[in-house]
């Protein structure tokens, strides 16, 4: 059996397989036993109450899924007297995500909640549904960084940056969230997207565009997770398309200390345990004592035929 | 360091009230030229199940149909001595179109049971089933359970021509007086049904109202309800992404303590009480 642990900041988890925000509630504890995962990530919460969008809130797309689900929240004090408490017998971390609109209401939320029972904040800047047209925070270097300074003087829990696939700044939000004092990046929220029925001309979400998860995002979040890991030196999570171990191994190859599972979830309830015993499973039948043993090790070596050069 | 045995597979017994198995199809049939009845050979652990519940079913990949999410479908009979849940769908699109291509012999993933089903009343002594379309699919399981616990049953079947009305035999079997209703004989409209139903009450004494397929119908009641006093319960449709409660895709508003409030229909209902659905 392979050492699964990995460590993300403070924090060592059991093994490096998590939820991603928004796809996991407690009613997962119906299916199996929540302390077989790496960590617990609760949906993104709003310090105010919020109804979220209006339905459709999902549709599929070819393999894939768009969500406008929106951050409907029933508010802090709600989530730390009802929700928070369920948790508490778990020895899994919990992280829990929060969202606000601006940097000043980031800080008060996060020290609101820093309490006992919660082991890490993921700070949801990328949430294409909760802005007009997807401008998050993340998508700019200056906004990302604002928003984790303010957030890291008013609380000492580790901080989780949510990074955007939709900037094309990608490297430059990841520096700027390092450097504000962010513990941790993920990569990545959902990418804007849209979907038509073209026999009726309609807009199959209710809220017209929405995020784009599932296999299909894979190849783009992949690709920031390789990015962020070369560019900053604190831990990054890969997320995005994950459903089978070989989607775990390339993330933890690109450079993902840790990987968290979305839609995956919903396809199969139980993907996320499979993975933890497929991930034993590879790590064994290849001689790795440990995950650490994976995590980076992309060959990006030149052995491919150097093509010629267009000269004229 | 051992990585914990969190999944239990499915032949030991376990805490968990939600599975995720792959079922056998024993039979599938066509039904009429709209709907199909899919048989499976399901393990006794999803069949402690009850009226209203639904299962959430991985439609296979076929070469016309590469439906992704799973699709929700309610139940149509259960038996755990036969170990035996069917399903009566009506072909809509991808998902449904991918399913009809499943054979005997062949396997379906099923992810269940989902959901809170109905609850009859103790007072509820004369319930009226009114079921639109494949609604009766739903409500079919419940007419067997009110057969069960001894209430006699009246069940009104409607649908756009005669020839679409199912189960009406299956409901008679319950022991159910059925009326059936259809567009083409121009007996099916809000106008015709509510004399109708205002005249159960009078001779039949129908005390309760349970109904699934047709907001037109659930309107309906709600009406004729208010006016003489007669609860009941619904069996409402969502898009739903997880079918376990975790999205938040599936919501609707409903009146509860005297406000509008979102629940999620695959984990508060899909069997609402007839009077709070707005
Ligand atoms: C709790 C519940 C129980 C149901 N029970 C039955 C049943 O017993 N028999 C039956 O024939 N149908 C039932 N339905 C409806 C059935 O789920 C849809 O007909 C089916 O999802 C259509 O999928 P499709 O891909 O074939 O159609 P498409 O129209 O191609 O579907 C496109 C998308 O819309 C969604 N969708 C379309 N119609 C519905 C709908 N009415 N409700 C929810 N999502 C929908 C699909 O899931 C899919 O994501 C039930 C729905 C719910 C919510
Ligand atoms: C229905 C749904 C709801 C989501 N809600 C949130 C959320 O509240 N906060 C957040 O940070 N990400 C949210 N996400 C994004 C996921 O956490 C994840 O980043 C994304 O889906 C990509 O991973 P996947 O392809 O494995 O699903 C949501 C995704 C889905 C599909
Ligand atoms: S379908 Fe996900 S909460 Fe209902």
């Amino acid at each position: 059996m392979a050492d699964l642990r990995t460590t993300i900041g403070g924090l060592t988890l059991k093994n490096p397989i998590m939820p991603a925000s928004g796809t996991f509630s407690e009613e997962l504890t119906e299916v199996f036993d929540l302390d077989c995962l790496g960590a617990l990530v609760t949906k993104t919460i709003t310090r105010g109450k919020r109804s979220g969008n209006p339905v459709p809130r999902v549709c599929e797309v070819n393999g894939a899924m768009l969500n406008s689900i929106g951050i409907p929240s029933k508010g802090v004090s709600w989530f730390l007297q009802n929700t928070l408490p369920l948790y508490r017998d778990y020895e899994a971390p919990l992280v829990i995500s929060i969202s606000a609109n601006t940097a000043d209401e980031f800080a008060r939320f996060a020290e609101e909640v820093s309490v006992p029972g919660v082991a890490a904040i993921e700070v949801n800047i990328s949430c294409p549904n909760i802005e007009d047209d997807g401008k998050a925070f993340a998508m700019r270097p200056g906004a990302t960084g604002d928003v984790i300074r303010r957030m890291r003087s008013a609380t000492h829990l580790p901080l989780w940056a949510k990074l955007s696939p939709n900037t094309g700044e990608v490297v430059e939000v990841a520096q700027a969230a390092e450097e504000a004092g962010a513990d941790a990046l993920i990569t990545a929220n959902t990418m804007l997207a849209m979907a038509i029925d073209s026999r009726t001309g309609r807009a199959r979400l209710g809220n017209i565009m929405g995020g784009l998860s599932g296999p299909a995002l894979k190849p783009i979040t992949l690709r920031m997770t390789y990015q962020c890991a070369r560019a900053v030196s604190i831990p990054v999570i890969g997320c995005g398309g994950i459903s089978t171990v070989d989607d775990v191994i390339e993330y933890l190859v690109a450079g993902a200390r840790a990987i968290q599972v979305g839609t995956a979830t919903f396809i199969s309830p139980s993907t996320m345990p499979r993975l933890i015993r497929e991930l034993d499973e590879v790590l064994d039948a290849r001689g790795l004592r440990s995950v650490d043993a994976l995590i980076g090790t992309v060959d990006v070596t030149d052995e491919a035929v150097v093509v010629a050069e267009c000269v004229r | 360091m051992p990585a914990s045995p969190c999944v239990v597979p499915d032949s030991i017994p376990h805490p968990y009230s939600i599975h995720e198995v792959e079922c056998r199809v024993k039979t599938h049939d066509r039904v009429n030229g709209e709907y199909r009845r899919l048989v499976l050979s399901a393990p006794r652990s999803v069949l402690d199940c009850e009226p209203g519940q639904f299962f959430h079913l991985l439609c296979p990949q076929t070469e016309g149909f590469q439906p992704y999410l799973r699709r929700p479908m309610s139940i149509y009979s259960y038996d755990r001595i036969r170990g035996e849940l069917s399903f009566l769908y009506k072909v809509a699109g991808t998902g449904t179109g991918a399913l009809a291509s499943l054979q005997p012999g062949e396997h379906l993933n099923i992810v269940g049971p989902l959901g809170r089903g109905f609850e009859i009343r103790r007072e509820w002594r004369r319930p009226l089933l009114v079921a639109r379309g494949v609604g009766l699919a739903t409500l079919a399981p419940l007419a067997s359970e009110c057969a069960r616990l001894g209430r006699p049953l009246t069940a009104i079947c409607s649908a756009r021509s005669p020839d679409l009305v199912m189960s009406t035999d299956l409901f008679r079997s319950f022991g159910a007086e059925v009326i059936t209703v259809a567009d083409a004989e121009g007996n099916s409209d809000v106008g015709s049904l509510t004399p109708l139903i205002e005249g159960l009450i009078r001779t039949r004494g129908i005390d309760a109202f349970f109904t699934c397929g047709s907001t037109r119908l659930m309107r309906m009641l709600q009406v004729i309800g208010s006016r003489h006093g007669i609860g009941g319960q619904v069996a409402v449709e969502q898009h739903m992404a997880c079918g376990i409660g975790m999205c938040q895709a599936c919501v609707r508003p409903f009146l509860r303590d005297g406000g509008a409030v979102n629940l999620r229909v695959c984990r508060e209902g899909p069997v609402f009480d007839l009077h709070e659905v707005l």
